[in-house]
């Protein structure tokens, strides 16, 4: 392998000494040969360019199947949106000035003959394509952030509360059962039974019910208030068909308001695939395992959902722990909170 | 004096003969052994070049590394027995260990970002240009300038040492955010791997700093009689604004490392809270892993300026050289550089739109990254509109610059998706974000600074590199990088996160593997490319064609030096300026450029009202 290399290199070097002897010894001149160095490399950026352009044209195109499927949130459907708009944008103004500036570097070449256009500014070229790139920006940022207001801000605290708790290398999900509260949890509770640290004494943990498995359902056409957490580094909890994403932060709850609107089966149907599923993925770089930190996503129809919950495991084991216990526990947060 | 150059035209430049002393004696015999000729040295010809040398070296292990985990991606289920021979015990049986990916991913980027982007690019082009180009013998500070490149060069040591230690190197990303970065029980690269990570950045750091008030004060101070600010090639403004970046922004890295260093050495919890890892709960509380981010980034943002800016300093001297035509709107490029700085340290955000940040925050964030997409038009603009009725030379270091202004205008235009916040939330920390900073940082970046070896290989070794090859060299590279760059496009807007070992975790990603496969194939392609390159550098510098003084008839002050490189680099006076740099093709002059230090009086037959 490495006689192999060595050859190589030296194959290198003789080719450059080869092409230096056989220009000294050709009749063209220095200029001669640039101009010929000149014809080609232009003819050859001209060709790149087309060929190029061809390819990410084909690509696009090509590549179309392997895309994500129609967003399956409300928010997902106008994001996706003014993200095909983007594209036209950027996409006009790609191929009008890639094509540019390959078209004069192929059209202007050297020659002995004349001199270049001594144009060194103007000002009123300048200030055009200023203000026009501000405006076309401009209105491109505008709808960008009434849209992120929207999804950020612009309702109340509605939506059914779900948890979604990262931990290396896996997720739990916590419902907050009728009263939509989320009981209280703190992380010096944290036990094989008790993973998430819920304090057993809030009455709003009560009727909290957890995944016991690999695998999250939502509610079709209900909007959820996802809280998410942390437990020893940042994760990130990725949604790709909900065009959903929100780091899991260690110390602090995080939140995302989305509302899902095709469920697995319609989307079954949707990409003609039988075994297609949604998929919670952690997208930020969280330990050797961080390639396989995923969860199943189901979307029922709210019906099926009420059933699925059923099977999950509430938050609060039914066997109550020792008074005790309890009080040992409500301490521990009372001091520490 | 006269100075002879070698014009086709047979014009020679002559240079007035006034004795600017400035304070040096002329006939000085500086007694120089090997340590202090080529070691310790203080000059600023040779310390560009030692900058360069290392640059390299850094980039090949660095290419090497992502060629490693290319394979990985795109032949998953694959043993390679070639990665036990290279990688030891990380790649036993032939497969790539899972945390080593992580490990090879963040040092690839680290070395990349810094000892390559930024030490390779303003440490070489720096300083080899800013006391030619702006007419002074030396740096402000041969001494510091010594001292920059040998912090550099330990930090490149200690940076490669870490990868033979026993837990392995640093393995959160190159942004190595805590609390994976801060806690050896989260992974095993955050051990002592992670310690020679900041050490090595500290030391970076430093030379970066030194290098920096170096440039600053040697552009303020040093320039010869008659270059005005106005009349300084953009090479310089470049160097000067980026230098002007990092020693503002560099010592807030300094802030995060060491409050990093802290957290992890002396118990604090400046970015921990409420962690329980490893089977207990840790006594860490009241920290937020969100300060590291913001501290990060607030260098984080300006550092990818400080790799771009003089990679289009770069691209603006080669293409006005080689257009013979002077740069379209050089004021508007000065002012767009200015205003990029600036704005540069206010979009640092728009790393962090998902963060949990306060979501008013993040428009703040998307307004100011708009506006940063601006300037960074304009300056495409011009250089199309410098290239409109030119008169092009294609040399090897004109084809790097046009490649570089296609990757800045790919790279750039996906930028403004990623920096609309509302765009940003399916495509962060995905393929797409990888593609767009390889294409607009990496890319652009890269050959930026080939186009400078180039071009300025003459001016470092007195020789030329070999056109045959550099051609060659292009070619295969801008082909490669499109062919690996662009298709990741789609692999992220399919939902593929980043620094991911497979993706074989979800069925949906197997139909990617194709494109994975595409992708590598073309890597490993450009990397052969870029040994063409090295063995064109290495040998040309003993073996090149001898070139002559001003082999691209350039106006700029570097080319009036002797081709032999001399302690003060002028032999005699330094010349004097009349002019600034773009006077090529000025119409009723005889020949299609006019240096620096031709004055006015001698050229009446095409002096403009509008010449400064």
């Amino acid at each position: 392998m490495i006689i192999a290399m060595l050859l190589g290199v030296l194959v290198v070097i003789r080719l450059m000494t080869v092409a230096q002897l056989a220009s000294v010894l050709s009749d063209e001149d220095e200029e001669e040969e640039q101009k010929r160095h000149n014809s080609m490399n232009s003819l050859g950026l001209m060709i790149f360019m087309v060929v190029g352009l061809a390819l990410m044209v084909y690509m696009t195109i090509k590549y179309q199947p392997f895309m994500l499927p129609e967003a399956a949130s409300a928010h997902g459907v106008k994001t996706d949106f003014l993200l095909n708009i983007n594209f036209a944008v950027i996409g006009i103004v790609f191929f009008i000035t890639q094509i540019m500036m390959f078209w004069f570097v192929y059209k202007y070449q050297h020659s002995k003959k004349r001199f270049a256009l001594f144009y060194p500014d103007n000002h009123k070229l300048e200030l055009i394509w200023t203000v026009v790139p501000t405006i076309v920006l401009s209105a491109l940022i505008v709808t960008g952030l009434k849209e992120w207001n929207k999804m950020t801000q612009g309702h109340p605290q509605d939506g059914m509360l779900v948890q979604v708790y990262g931990y290396q290398f896996n997720w739990i999900t916590r419902y907050a059962g009728e009263d939509n509260k989320l009981g209280r949890s703190y992380y010096k509770l944290i036990s094989d039974d008790n993973p998430l640290g819920i304090d057993y004494s809030d009455p709003a943990a009560q009727d909290d019910i957890i995944t016991k498995g690999n695998e999250m359902h939502l509610p079709k056409g209900v909007p959820v208030q996802f809280e998410f957490n942390s437990r020893d580094v940042i994760h990130s909890a990725y949604f790709p068909h909900f065009r959903t994403q929100m780091n899991c932060v260690p110390g602090m709850t995080t939140r995302f308001y989305m509302e899902p609107t095709i469920t697995t089966a319609e989307m079954r149907v949707i990409t003609k695939k039988e075994t297609f599923d949604y998929v919670l993925l952690c997208n930020k770089v969280c330990g050797v395992a961080h390639y396989n930190m995923k969860m199943k996503v189901v979307v029922d129809e709210p019906a099926e959902f009420k059933n699925w919950l059923k099977g999950e495991k509430p938050a609060v084991p039914v066997a109550a722990p020792a008074t005790a216990d309890v009080k040992e526990q409500s301490a521990v947060i009372e001091n520490n909170i | 004096m006269e100075v002879k150059d070698n014009t086709h035209a047979g014009h020679s430049s002559g240079i007035d003969v006034h004795d600017h002393g400035h304070g040096h004696d002329d006939h000085h015999e500086h007694h120089q052994t090997f340590i202090t000729k080529y070691i310790f040295t203080t000059d600023h010809k040779m310390i560009s070049k030692q900058f360069l040398v290392t640059a390299i070296f850094m980039a090949f292990l660095a290419m090497g590394m992502s060629m490693i985990f290319r394979l990985q991606l795109a032949w998953p289920d694959q043993t390679f027995p070639i990665l036990e021979s290279l990688i030891g015990k990380w790649g036993k049986d032939g497969k790539l260990d899972p945390g080593f990916y992580l490990a090879l991913v963040t040092i690839h980027g680290t070395i990349m970002v810094f000892m390559v982007l930024t030490g390779g690019l303003s440490g070489t082009f720096s300083n080899l240009l800013i006391p030619f180009q702006v007419g002074a013998r030396d740096m402000a500070s041969g001494f510091l300038n010594m001292l920059s490149f040998w912090f550099f060069a330990a930090s490149s040591v200690v940076m490669f040492g870490s990868l033979f230690i026993e837990a392995g190197p640093a393995s959160g990303g190159w942004t190595v955010y805590p609390p994976l970065s801060a806690l050896p029980q989260a992974i095993p690269g955050s051990g002592l791997g992670m310690t020679l990570w900041l050490v090595s950045m500290v030391l970076f750091i430093v030379s970066a700093l030194l290098g920096g008030i170096n440039y600053i004060a040697t552009v303020i101070n040093l320039r010869t009689k008659g270059m005005s600010m106005t009349r300084l090639p953009l090479t310089i403004w470049a160097f000067l604004i980026t230098a002007m970046l990092g020693v503002l922004s560099f010592p807030v890295l300094v802030a995060a490392a060491l409050l990093l260093v802290s957290d992890r050495s002396l118990g604090t919890s400046f970015y921990l809270s409420d962690i329980f890892i490893g089977g207990v709960p840790l006594d860490h509380t009241g920290g937020s892993p969100i300060l590291y981010q913001h501290l990060f980034w607030f260098l984080g943002h300006p550092e990818v300026y400080i790799v771009l800016l003089p990679a289009l300093g770069i691209a603006s001297e080669v293409i006005a050289t080689m257009a013979r035509k002077p740069i379209f709107g050089y004021k508007a490029m000065i002012g767009s550089m200015l205003v990029i700085a600036f704005l540069s340290f206010i979009v640092w955000g728009h790393h962090m739109f998902v963060t949990g940040m306060n979501p008013f925050l993040g428009s703040v964030f998307v307004f100011t990254t708009l506006l940063v997409a601006i300037p960074s038009a304009v300056k495409v603009f011009n250089y199309i509109a410098t290239l409109w009725k030119a008169n092009i030379v294609l040399s090897p270091a004109m084809l790097f610059a046009i490649g570089l202004v296609s990757f800045f205008i790919t790279g750039g235009l996906t930028g403004i998706i990623l920096g609309d916040s509302a765009l940003d939330i399916n495509l962060h920390d995905t393929y797409f974000v990888v593609a767009h900073f390889h294409i607009v940082m990496g890319s652009s970046a890269i050959f930026g600074m080939f186009a400078g070896v180039y071009h300025w290989f003459p001016r470092m070794y007195g020789r030329l590199m070999n056109k045959t090859l550099g051609y060659v060299h292009f070619w295969l590279t801008i082909i490669c990088v499109y062919a690996v760059f662009f298709p990741m496009h789609f692999i992220g807007l399919a939902g593929v996160p980043r620094r991911y070992y497979a993706n074989t975790a979800y069925e949906g990603f197997d139909q990617l593997l194709n494109i994975n496969e595409l992708i590598t194939v073309f890597a490993l392609i450009a990397g052969v490319a870029q040994v063409i390159f090295a063995i064109n550098f290495f040998y040309s510098m003993y073996k090149g064609k001898v070139a002559p003084q001003n082999p691209w008839n350039s106006t700029t002050l570097e080319w009036t030096a002797p081709v032999e490189h001399l302690h003060g680099n002028w032999p005699g006076a330094i010349p004097e300026v009349h002019r600034w740099p773009y006077d090529y093709s000025k119409p009723g002059s005889k020949v299609d450029f006019i240096p620096q230090t031709v004055p006015h009086s001698a050229t009446p037959e095409s002096n403009l009202p509008g010449d400064h």
